[in-house]
């Protein structure tokens, strides 16, 4: 388990690394998450091995962790309460329309079973 | 009267009350969302913030003294991104035949979440950071607030628009697919997680097994897409 989160940790410090040498604008953690995904692909630890582990119980907790900064709207209440209606419209109203576009692409790509279908 | 004065004084600025406080509200939250079945708007995160806010705002503790208090936890988040890799490499066995419908998926679903969130925000009238904010929402929560903090938007409100793609994919995403006819469960799985994430992914997964699995990997593909390409769509 500890072994584990040793191994987290030490991916996103060479994410973290990676990002400032280069200067990509992504997060450091996502660098580590595809390292740490190519490390899974070709290494293939059992289940219940101790990077396993780990892995499971941060991913099972990850909500907790972003209840500090969440909690940071008390913060920005006003601002936000000014700005309601691009807020809520464009929240509600872009999150329908990429729904039913993700959708629509996908059936459309879908791999089709060759020819006896159709026969 | 003078020790209790001295003892709010170290109380209120203490990590104990901060990590006691978000540690217990978030376990009495869960335990509630199990008992109503996990109703999506009960979404623990949801119940846990709010409760947390309320207390702040009546006990009169600054927000920054709770965040510094309890600022283990945003540490944490760190490692446990990474550790998304792990339900990712467990999807991606279902990849192989279906990885044109799959990418294809992802990557309409990221681009077009990303300007059409930006861009119609300022068009309401919204300022940048408002619509900065609101750009990343397709992302699982831990990479939009890191994506919204690199391109001049507020991680809380990423956070919260985050929210609503979730809840709104939990609660009336299985209604509008039956609406628009979409039956596949493959695709039903993808609009999913490309659009909901996290919170939408665990309602997949009430439908079943497939459409579980193929939003969870739409999940990871799409945060991962969304951070690799939201740098070059908002200005």
């Amino acid at each position: 388990m500890i072994g584990g989160l040793a191994l987290l940790l030490a991916f996103q410090l060479v994410g973290e690394l990676v990002v400032r040498l280069t200067g990509l604008p992504i997060p450091g953690p996502v660098i580590g998450m595809v390292l740490c995904f190519g490390w899974l692909r070709w290494h293939h630890p059992r289940e219940g091995a101790p990077s396993v582990r780990a892995a499971d119980v941060l991913v099972r907790y990850l909500p907790i962790m972003f209840v500090p900064t969440t909690v940071g709207i008390v913060a920005y209440g006003p601002q936000v309460a000014a700005q309601w209606f691009p807020a809520a419209v464009a929240s509600f109203g872009t999150w329908l329309v990429t729904f039913i576009l993700v959708a629509w692409v996908a059936v459309w790509l879908r791999p089709r079973r060759p020819k006896q279908e159709a026969a | 009267m003078e020790n209790l004065a001295a003892t709010w004084e170290w109380l209120s600025t203490s990590p104990l009350l901060a990590l006691t406080l978000t540690v217990g509200v978030y376990w009495a939250a869960d335990k509630l969302w199990e008992r109503s079945g996990r109703h999506p708007l009960l979404t623990p995160l949801l119940i846990t913030v709010t409760v947390i806010s309320i207390v702040l705002v009546v006990a009169g503790i600054d927000y920054s003294a709770y965040a510094d208090g309890a600022s283990i936890l945003t540490i944490l988040l760190g490692p446990a991104t990474v550790a998304l890799a792990l339900p990712l490499h467990r999807q991606a066995s279902h990849v192989k035949e279906a990885a044109p419908m799959v990418l294809g998926a992802v990557l309409v679903g990221a681009f077009f979440s990303i300007i059409s969130g930006y861009w119609v925000t300022l068009w309401l009238g919204g300022s940048t950071e408002l619509a900065a904010s609101m750009a990343p929402k397709s992302a699982t929560t831990p990479i939009a607030m890191a994506l919204a903090e690199q391109i001049v938007g507020l991680a809380p409100l990423a956070v919260l628009f985050v929210m609503v793609a979730g809840l709104a994919g939990a609660v009336i995403g299985p209604k509008i697919l039956d609406l628009v006819r979409v039956t596949d469960p493959r695709a039903r799985g993808l609009a999913m997680g490309v659009a909901s994430h996290g919170v939408g992914t665990s309602r997949a997964f009430q439908e079943g097994q497939t459409q579980g699995a193929f939003s969870g990997l739409a999940m990871g593909l799409t945060g991962l897409t969304v951070s690799l390409i939201i740098t070059w769509l908002v200005p």
